[in-house]
């Protein structure tokens, strides 16, 4: 608990920020903008629950970090918690995904509509 | 009305993060977490235990990322297909700066690319980091050059090879070794710490990253030359 | 002074940076400024992994977040308009 706090509340900052952004605004690149933040902001929240002080990435690197000499036993004592940081790698790379083609979809609409206020297609009909 | 919904809505989510949060900070490590860091250098052979994870434990959930990136780029590709009745118009050429600094730095971004997959069980990295650094070396040389085109055959051959060499070295850890995507009995496992090393995690990762570095390289190039189409009527 | 306090100085500098950063990309009108400003708020999310002891995730977000998806963002801004129009 030491020294998560800094991260944790700029990660739920960030989060608060681009949901407020996608609620209020209207503008469609304003809220793919704040669907990015608040990517971003899970991803930081995500890493920084997994962090434990004092302790070091989790690359092996030299043989002080395995538990006896000669074995290939790693002392699981001096690395941070590997596991939030692969979901996080995968969840980056799928939040770029789903960004790219949210804006596909709204340079689509802009080109039938001229316009990106998200209220004028609530009125479109087919 | 709508404007006092969104600020109750998000007090609430606000609070109830704030309130769920010292639950979930960890004091060590779990016990599953314990097995993958205590016992990832033997079963994996390479140095990056986080890599271990994410080709050899979580390997089935690298593939359905995969997956999900094929599927967002093929998306976001049929939605901006050139359609008939856009006029194309001439961007700005790039300056003499870009053009040859483009031209010099192509393939050192490539290749530090490349290394970066290679390595990926060795040092921090691997195959998704290695495929976006490539595909911004092919962003420079397309903002460099703006008539350039892409060899779109050789890259959606190079894309649906990788795709299928991941899913046959799944399937060659399952005649070896009895699972999916298993990482003993296929490849050794070599000496800890050289690059001949950790079983089929490097072939993976270098399939891994040619796949994301020519899908990405697709995706920039449909968005940079969609870019300079534009409706008739607006201009 | 010794290291260990400047660093986390430095934390907290680089916290105010997204924070203001973030804000900056829901409140500002000028479209391209909104995305530059999201931008900065991935380079510096990926110091702050660093700090948190995540190497292989400071590498992802700092490629990806912070160039492809600025760049296909920037894209998507050229293809529409720039300036957001009306109120909120």
């Amino acid at each position: 608990m030491a020294g998560n706090e800094l991260y944790v509340a700029t990660a739920l900052i960030v989060i608060l920020v681009g949901f407020a952004t996608v609620l209020v605004k209207r503008n469609l690149l304003k809220i793919v903008i704040g669907f990015s933040l608040v990517d971003s902001g899970a991803n930081l929240l995500i890493v920084s629950l997994g962090y434990l002080p004092g302790r070091t990435a989790p690359i092996v690197d030299n043989a002080d970090m395995l538990a006896r000499h000669g074995s290939l036993l790693v002392d699981a004592s001096k690395f941070v918690d590997p596991v939030p940081q692969a979901l996080v790698l995968t969840a980056i790379v799928i939040g770029v995904g789903v960004t790219a083609l949210m804006l596909a979809y709204v340079v689509r609409l802009y080109a039938t509509g001229k316009t990106l206020d998200v209220r004028e297609f609530g009125r479109m009909k087919w | 009305m709508k404007q006092v919904i969104s600020v109750i809505a998000l007090v609430t989510l606000g609070f109830v993060l704030w309130q769920l949060v010292p639950i979930a900070i960890p004091s060590g490590l779990g016990p599953v977490t314990q097995h993958y860091v205590a016992d990832g250098l033997v079963d994996n052979g390479g140095s990056n235990l986080v890599t271990s994870i994410v080709v050899n434990y979580r390997g089935f959930d690298t593939l359905g990322e995969v997956t999900v990136l094929f599927l967002a780029v093929s998306g976001a590709a049929f939605v901006l297909r050139r359609r008939s009745g856009l006029e194309v118009y001439e961007p700005i050429p790039a300056s003499e700066i870009v053009q040859t600094g483009a031209r010099l730095l192509f393939a050192p971004i490539v290749v530090f690319g490349a290394y970066i997959f290679v390595h990926g069980h060795l040092t921090p990295g691997g195959g998704f980091q290695g495929g976006a650094v490539v595909a911004s070396g092919v962003l420079l040389l397309l903002l460099a050059d703006r008539d350039r085109r892409l060899p779109h055959g050789l890259l959606s051959w190079v894309e649906s090879l990788s795709g299928f060499g991941f899913v046959l070295a799944g399937v060659a850890g399952l005649l070896a070794a009895g699972s999916f995507l298993a990482n003993r009995g296929v490849l050794p496992l070599g000496q800890w710490n050289r690059l001949a090393s950790a079983g089929i995690i490097p072939v993976i990762y270098v399939l891994i990253g040619l796949k994301v570095g020519s899908e990405l390289s697709a995706l920039l190039d449909l968005m940079v030359h969609a870019a300079n189409e534009r409706e008739e009527a607006h201009r | 002074m010794n290291i260990i306090s400047w660093l986390n100085i430095v934390d907290l500098l680089v916290s105010a940076v997204v924070i203001i950063a973030a804000i900056g990309a829901a409140v500002h009108r000028n479209l391209l400024a909104a995305v530059v400003f999201a931008g900065v708020v991935s380079l510096a999310i990926s110091f702050l992994f660093l700090r948190l002891a995540a190497p292989d995730v400071a590498m992802t977000e700092a490629a990806i977040g912070a160039g492809l998806s600025t760049v296909i963002f920037l894209i998507a801004v050229r293809r529409t308009e720039e300036m957001e129009g009306g109120d909120e």
